[in-house]
């Protein structure tokens, strides 16, 4: 029913997030606050950018079916 | 089953989005729910696509304007994105924006329901005397 690679975008958020979790506690540790904000500012983004096609997709495919143009 | 293989999808996306909750990145679980609820959608769609084919294969069968059906139609997609759109929003915790959601969604099958309902005065109205 679903495809391996459709899952594998779940694992790789949750690595991406707890990379970023890591520096986070890294460069907050260091005294470094404001890159420490960025780098969570960043994971967001890139999470976010690989979140977008799949919501697209859904909506486009929800129009197909349904015929809702 | 298919079955299984949805619920055995969605465990381990609540298990990953428990610990990332519990990692202080919230918005990262919020997405990774967003991407499960996505994925057993668009993996349904096939099946829900094959129940609307029977729908309107009965619907020819029994002479309904099309027009009807696929008025009705319309309105089941919208229902099911519209809900799709506003659960995540309550799961994220703004009860605000799924209730605009919801209002939104409701607009917009009145709007799309007015020439049935339309079409059904005016057979009344030619009926009564």
């Amino acid at each position: 029913m679903f495809n391996l690679s459709e899952a594998g975008i779940i694992f790789k958020i949750a690595s991406i997030a707890i990379i970023i979790s890591v520096f986070f506690t890294f460069l907050k540790q260091a005294g470094r606050d404001e890159y420490a904000y960025m780098i969570v500012l960043a994971g967001l983004a890139v999470v976010l950018t690989m979140t977008i096609p799949y919501i697209l997709e859904l909506f486009q495919a929800v129009e197909r079916v349904f015929s809702m143009y | 089953m298919d079955i299984m293989q949805v619920i055995g999808l969605a465990l381990v996306a609540v298990i990953i989005s428990v610990f990332l909750k519990e990692t202080n990145s919230h918005t990262n679980a919020l997405l990774v729910s967003v991407v499960v609820g996505v994925i057993i959608f668009i993996a349904l769609l096939d099946d829900v696509a094959y129940i609307l084919k029977s729908l309107e294969d009965l619907a020819v069968k029994a002479k309904v304007n099309q027009i009807y059906l696929s008025t009705i139609l319309k309105i089941v997609g919208l229902a099911y994105i519209a809900e799709f759109g506003s659960q995540i929003s309550r799961d994220a915790g703004e009860t605000a924006i799924a209730g605009r959601i919801e209002f939104a969604a409701k607009i917009l099958i009145l709007v799309l329901a007015v020439p049935i309902m339309s079409a059904v005065f005016e057979t009344i109205i030619r009926l009564l005397p």
